[in-house]
């Protein structure tokens, strides 16, 4: 065991770090730029320099780097302010599906513009009729010569309306139990007979879609496994899902830390008041624990292991520690603490915004309930519950509708 | 970067474990608890025999000279199976305060003795109820004479010295002193305490002759720094508690039926267990920096140290009192052994200062590394 780098992690570091300095868009670079704008900027820039996506092998657009210094690079990369990153689905979530079931002709064509941020990637798998229980999804799809016709209806769809390309899970038979009839594919948003309609969240903002399948045509070449296997391949794609959505949420201890340093509490520094050290401490406990926690999933990567559903952990742990830190923040500043407006509030309204956002983190890419469903039957072998949908045809399952 | 302990530390905790299971199993813990001895003798003769007493002494001092991962490897062991034995207090503490401390002389009177054995330290610090401080010790010692009262002293009934935190009027308010325990002038009293598998006393010096142990007026500091090397390897054995109060609760929950099928298959169950497997893991990603902290002296040991310490104190009293609640009735009886970890994790949260001083430590830290 040994935290500190070695020599050549070292002079990995300094490079990492010298690039960083160098490269790191300045406010004048982003200017006028939407969100995506400025994300695509950043990610075009480690592309050409070679920083971007570095685990990936270098015909995939990659740098072919280890697990270690993937790590070095996300602790530099963090360390400095860059743009909001809008291709976590298509890099972390996407990709390592393709790598896993895609041709190698299919994975030259499509990895290296997602490693470039040319292409960005989303996720249709959730419905209406489907979110914890995801296999249970309803969408269909009917073979049709060399091509897939699709029907049916996605919901939660994060950045669908700036998407270039799709992962998508359908269901090909609804007379065998709901796990065996499904198929994976992945698809050109662009394809006629796709509608993406925005949700507005209960943040204002609208991140998600919902996304409507009409006679939308799929090439049978850009299936992924085999008819029937869907489910298979979506349990590669939710394996590194845990490790993309990670807990963060945009806020931090040293964000919360800062602010008690800041503010008084009868006429002293909050920081100095016993009972907000105490929180203070659990969360930078937290957080410690989850960063430690992550290096090792990353030492388990170098040894050729795939993310384990302990993984679900960071993101279990990150979503609620978003949530109460943003709301004991919010107390903190007492009666100012309502302030949203990123005008008159202390740190740009950043704790009010997370506030607002948290209660999302901990839905999307399964509840809380389903990761403690994860981790109990997965990882500590517990029996799974009662299933009155087991073992028969997906076509005779109830639900509710008439 | 390297994350992971070696497969030489990971062959130590396979013999540790064997060892373990054979010479501590649950009737051992439970003899303890119902019996008149204050540990179990035999166990911790044979704790010694492996080295692992010796582990950090220098070979010099008799011992094997091995780093803290060993160390932090044994103790995750101990704590496991909630062993009754002196080896929180002569190894993590009378061990690390005359390595830090102890004048030639002292460490060549004193650690071969604790390297095999042969001797017991122990380390006294808290007098009364509350938060130890300076201003609070009443304890005083002139002229290598001791007098006052410490209460509790772990293992203070068998230890066979004592390092003992005495008022001093000059520096950090405090000395360390060096004090034998079977001499006159020293009366010790066992205390029944929540966990009588770790025996507990209340000892009072009158004029006991006492050495000093480093500088006069930086007993204080020294208490810091000894106890922030303990605070690492504590938390080790209450993951290694943590983690065995989970199985326990895993196991009992998968034979236990109730309404037709194993109660484990109930969600209340799994999230309480699966609760327990969070709170385990971060502490035990904590405890690998504090390992490393410790090992290698860092910088950020106190940082890591508390950080491992807090959530170790959590994970720990959580899984204890939730693995008696998955047991149910059962788990409350006197015949079960949910109870050793209950007891175990709450004595290991407050013996060397509480989850709420701790807390307190972890962001003074946080603030002395913003300063830096």
């Amino acid at each position: 065991m040994d935290f500190s780098d070695t020599p050549e992690e070292a002079a990995f570091r300094q490079e990492a770090r010298a690039w960083l300095t160098a490269n790191v868009p300045s406010m004048e670079d982003l200017e006028g730029l939407d969100e995506v704008q400025r994300a695509k900027l950043w990610q075009m820039r480690k592309y050409e320099d070679g920083w971007a996506c570095i685990r990936w092998p270098r015909e995939y657009g990659g740098r072919g780097a280890s697990a270690m210094e993937q790590v070095i690079w996300n602790q530099e990369e963090s360390s400095f302010r860059t743009p909001a990153s809008v291709f976590a689905i298509g890099q972390g979530m996407a990709a390592p599906t393709m790598m896993a079931w895609a041709t190698e002709e299919q994975k030259r064509r499509y990895l290296p513009p997602l490693a470039s941020g040319e292409h960005v990637w989303c996720q249709l798998f959730s419905e209406p009729a489907g979110g914890s229980d995801l296999a249970a999804l309803r969408t269909r799809a009917e073979k049709d010569g060399d091509e897939w016709v699709v029907n049916g209806q996605k919901i939660w769809t994060s950045g669908a309306h700036f998407s270039d390309y799709a992962i998508l899970v359908v269901r090909t038979d609804p007379e065998v139990p709901k796990h065996k009839g499904l198929t994976y594919f992945f698809v050109d948003m662009k394809s006629p007979g796709i509608e993406t309609k925005p949700i507005r969240q209960i943040s204002g903002e609208s991140n998600f879609n919902e996304v409507y399948f009409t006679d939308v045509r799929i090439p049978d070449d850009h299936r992924l496994g085999a008819v029937g296997q869907g489910w298979q391949v979506a349990i590669t794609t939710l394996m590194n899902e845990r490790l993309a959505i990670g807990g963060g949420g945009g806020l931090g201890f040293r964000q919360v830390f800062e602010l008690a340093q800041r503010l008084t509490i009868d006429g002293r520094p909050a920081i100095e008041d016993r009972s907000v050290r105490a929180r203070l401490a659990d969360w930078y406990a937290q957080e410690s624990g989850l960063r430690f926690a992550g290096y090792r999933a990353m030492s388990a990567l170098s040894r050729g292991e795939i993310p384990g559903p302990e993984n679900s952990i960071g993101k279990y742990v990150g979503a609620s520690k978003t949530q109460d830190m943003a709301s004991f923040a919010i107390d903190l500043l007492e009666m100012s603490g309502v302030v949203s407006d990123p005008e008159l509030s202390s740190h740009s309204g950043i704790f009010q915004y997370a506030f607002m956002g948290a209660p999302g983190l901990r839905i999307a890419g399964g509840t809380d309930e389903i990761m403690l469903n994860i981790l109990a039957e997965r990882v500590l072998g517990m029996p799974q519950d009662v299933r009155v949908d087991k073992g028969i045809p997906f076509s005779q399952v109830p639900t509710g509708a008439s | 970067m390297n994350f992971e302990f070696s497969d030489e530390q990971n062959l130590l905790r396979e013999q540790a474990a064997g060892f373990l299971a054979d010479k501590c199993p649950p009737g051992a813990v439970r003899a303890v608890l119902e019996g008149d001895a204050s540990f179990d003798a035999e166990l911790f003769k044979g704790i010694a025999d492996m080295g692992w007493t010796a582990a950090t002494i220098p070979e010099k001092h008799g011992g094997l000279g091995l780093s803290y991962l060993e160390l932090c490897v044994i103790a995750e062991e101990l704590g496991r199976v909630v062993a009754p034995v002196p080896f929180s207090s002569s190894v993590y503490l009378a061990t690390e305060a005359l390595l830090l401390a102890g004048s030639d002389a002292q460490r060549q009177a004193w650690l071969p003795k604790l390297a095999t054995g042969a001797a017991i330290g122990t380390f006294a610090l808290t007098e009364s109820a509350g938060q130890a401080s300076p201003d609070r010790l009443a304890t005083s010692c002139d002229n290598g004479s001791l007098t006052g009262s410490k209460l509790p002293v772990a293992d203070g009934d068998t230890a066979d010295f004592a390092v003992v935190v005495a008022k001093c009027d000059s520096g950090d308010g405090a000395s360390l002193c060096l004090v034998p325990l079977q001499a006159d002038g020293v009366k010790r009293t066992a205390v029944a305490t929540l966990d009588p598998t770790r025996s507990h006393a209340r000892i009072d010096f009158d004029h006991a002759a006492a050495e000093p142990l480093g500088a006069d007026g930086e007993g204080w500091e020294l208490t810091r720094r000894i106890l922030d090397r303990a605070a690492v390897l504590f938390a080790w054995e209450q993951v290694g508690g943590a983690n065995a109060a989970l199985e326990q609760a895993k196991e009992y929950a998968m034979g236990r039926y109730a309404f037709g099928r194993p109660i484990a298959g109930f969600q209340a169950i799994k999230h309480k267990l699966a609760n327990m497997f969070v709170k385990n893991t971060l502490a035990r990603s904590n405890c690998y920096y504090g390992a490393w902290a410790l090992s290698t002296d860092a910088s950020e040991l106190p940082l890591a140290a508390a950080t491992a310490r807090v959530s170790a104190i959590q994970a720990y009293y959580f899984a204890s009192k939730e693995n008696i609640q998955t047991h149910g009735g059962m788990g409350f009886t006197w015949e079960f052994d949910c109870q050793f970890h209950y007891r175990r994790a709450k004595l290991l949260s407050v013996n060397i200062g509480s989850e709420r001083t701790w807390q307190d430590r972890l962001i003074s830290a946080v603030e002395a590394g913003q300063a830096a």
